[in-house]
């Protein structure tokens, strides 16, 4: 099985210094915040890994995981980073930030999947920078290919993936014939959450996602990283959605810390009343 | 054309919540773009739902049933919404599990922009800019879409469900477009439903939740608190990836946003994905062991305290207060 696995590279919100906006609101500065992967996108290489091993012996790969993000120069840090772990190949797309939108990453991508010709892209369901939830839905209808959106749960089948996806009020279970796009959720690197044709039903993974080993660290600056460019994927890159501006949320005014159940009650009936 | 069309969102036959949200953001986006608002009901017993929208203000109420229809799948829906779309200006739809999932993939087909999970819609001059969260809700971006048809999603907390205005809105029934290409390569399998005879997180006036500190306890302790309050319970990414609450409980920045008039955090530190999903709540209580635990931050009333030995002896203090 062949894999593509886009991953962006983020500005991270879970930081002590938190996202600051200068007084005219033109951008977001994101100077004090530690740069790291999608963690969503994180955890669908790890699914993608997972899909193309046997989990009891995962040093023997058995398929192909390609990594790709668009981003400037400095991202490859993050695609050596997914080499490390366990990808095969890496591309680089060059670009700006602030230059994309969800769907000029989606229309880029389809040419690039129409290249790779893969046989499942596994992505993030959304990047937690901008919260936008879409490339996958807009590259799905792009490629007329069928999706699974917040999947848990992933379960190889010839030429299928029988995938378990978390929507409001319950999990709806999907089978998705390949090719296909698949967006990943929280809860897919639980332990049991994938198993490819060759893992037993009986392997249990470790909680969450692999770390590199330092020798797949050092192996990982001989693999292949490409560049092309954004104009090779999309003749048109204008966005469809600007920003003109930014804000901070309204502060929220810490309260008071009650000393028992008892005065709690009573704030809540007399001073809040909302009991 | 001017005119801003709603995807409703049904289930067995039903009109769900989440549609009255997306209602009120067509309201509001219709005057300042000068024009009127249709519904599109689609889905397996659309029809019956479509009458519950009757009321609402809507120009049009547009009708799509069909024996396929019967168990969404974004590859059967997309293209007759997209179809239905071409004469609108605006379409929304709530940023529920069903719109994100559906909504793009139309804007996809419609060659369209598409804002997700907006929470303000702001009148420029006659054009539209939507006010929308990123960040963990730790900033907000103000976006404008340049297609000629726009599609959007709004947060179900941030627009109140639409009031009954009166009047009757036309009904017409549109032709289901067919499947595209697409939905032969995709099959329905299940639905695992999980019953809950408790209030829908998202429209809850009370919320109680918990997390990773409630440990197998969960039910146990959470369960007769919301009784008494008539709660929905709803659980922290930690209390879920233990599989401590069902993974449709989670509040945050990637489960439920909720903004009931009372939310109590139990045993949640108060990272900044969980409150990206609870702080426009109207009053919010933590009970933590750890006097520096985050959510004290924007707790209004805090309790230092052990939950298993704090949370029944609330109840009963609630229950007293209630007499
Ligand atoms: C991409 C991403 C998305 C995420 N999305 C979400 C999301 O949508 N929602 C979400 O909630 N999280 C989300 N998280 C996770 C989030 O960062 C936190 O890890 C999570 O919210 C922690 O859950 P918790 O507060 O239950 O657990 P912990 O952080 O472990 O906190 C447990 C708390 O319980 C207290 N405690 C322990 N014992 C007792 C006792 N006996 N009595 C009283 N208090 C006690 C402790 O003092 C502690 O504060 C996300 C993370 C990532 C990376
Ligand atoms: N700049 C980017 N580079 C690589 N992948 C991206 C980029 N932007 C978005 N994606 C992918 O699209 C997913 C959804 O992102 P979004 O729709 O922007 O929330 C992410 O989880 C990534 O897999």
């Amino acid at each position: 099985m062949k894999i593509l696995v886009p991953l962006k590279r983020v500005a991270d919100p879970d930081n002590a210094n938190k996202v600051k906006i200068p007084a005219s609101g033109e951008k977001i500065d994101t100077a004090g915040l530690e740069w790291k992967p999608n963690p969503f996108d994180e955890y669908a290489l790890e699914a993608a890994l997972r899909l193309t091993e046997n989990g009891t012996q995962p040093k023997v790969r058995a398929g192909e995981v390609v990594v790709v993000t668009f981003g400037p120069k400095e991202t490859e840090t993050t695609l050596r980073a997914a080499l490390a772990t366990g990808a095969d190949r890496a591309i680089r797309v060059d670009a700006t930030d602030d230059k994309l939108d969800g769907d000029l990453v989606a229309r880029a991508l389809r040419a690039l999947v129409e290249k790779e010709k893969p046989d499942v892209v596994l992505m993030g369901k959304q990047a937690v920078d901008g919260d936008s939830n879409q490339v996958g839905q807009i590259l799905a209808e792009l490629l007329d290919w069928p999706m699974a959106t917040f999947a848990a749960t992933i379960r190889e089948e010839a030429g299928a993936l029988l995938v378990g996806r978390e929507v409001d009020g319950g999990v709806s279970t999907l089978r998705v014939k390949l090719p296909a796009v698949v967006t990943v959720d929280l809860r897919i690197v639980a332990p049991t959450s994938v198993y490819s044709l060759k893992t037993p039903q009986t392997h249990k993974y470790n909680d969450g996602v692999r770390f590199a080993a330092l020798p797949a660290i050092m192996a990982a600056k001989k693999k292949p990283l490409a560049e092309v460019k954004l104009a090779d994927l999309a003749s048109d890159q204008a966005t469809k959605v600007s920003y003109h501006g930014f804000a901070a949320p309204p502060a929220r005014k810490a309260g008071i810390k009650v000393k028992d159940v008892g005065e709690l009650v009573s704030k809540l009936k007399n001073e809040a009343k909302v009991l | 054309m001017a005119d801003v069309l709603v995807v409703a969102e049904v289930a067995e036959g039903k009109l769900k919540k989440t549609t009255h949200s997306a209602v009120t953001f067509a309201q509001k986006a219709a005057a300042t773009i000068g024009g009127s608002f249709s519904i599109l009901v689609i889905g397996d017993g659309a029809g019956k739902a479509a009458a519950e929208a009757q009321g609402l203000g809507a120009a049009k109420l547009l009708v799509v049933e069909d024996a396929s229809l019967k168990n969404y799948l974004a590859e059967r829906y997309a293209p007759t919404v997209a179809a239905v779309a071409k004469g609108y200006a605006v379409v929304v739809g709530t940023a529920s599990a069903y719109g994100k999932d559906l909504l793009p993939r139309v804007a996809a087909r419609l060659g369209a922009g598409y804002a997700s999970d907006i929470t303000e819609v702001l009148a420029d001059g006659g054009t539209l800019k939507y006010k929308r969260p990123m960040f963990a809700g730790n900033a907000f971006g103000i976006c404008s879409i340049s297609t000629p048809i726009q599609v959007v999603s709004v947060r179900q907390s941030a627009f109140a469900a639409a009031e009954p205005t009166g009047g009757q809105s036309a009904v017409e029934t549109v032709a289901y477009a067919g499947p595209s290409k697409a939905a032969e390569r995709v099959e329905f399998v299940s639905f695992d439903q999980v019953k809950s005879a408790r209030p829908e997180l998202t429209e809850a006036r009370v919320v109680v939740s918990g997390g990773r500190a409630l440990k197998e306890k969960f039910n146990q302790v959470l369960d007769p608190l919301a009784d008494v309050l008539g709660a929905a319970v709803g659980a922290s990414r930690a209390a879920c990836d233990a599989g401590y609450a069902p993974s449709d409980l989670q509040v945050g920045q990637t489960g439920k946003i909720v903004a009931p008039q009372l939310y109590f955090a139990i045993g949640i530190s108060g990272a900044i994905q969980h409150l990206a999903g609870m702080k426009g709540s109207k009053v919010i209580v933590a009970i933590n062991k750890d006097a520096d635990a985050p959510i004290f931050q924007v707790a209004d009333y805090g309790l230092v305290a052990d939950l298993f030995a704090t949370v029944p002896e609330l109840v009963k203090g609630i229950q007293a207060a209630k007499g």
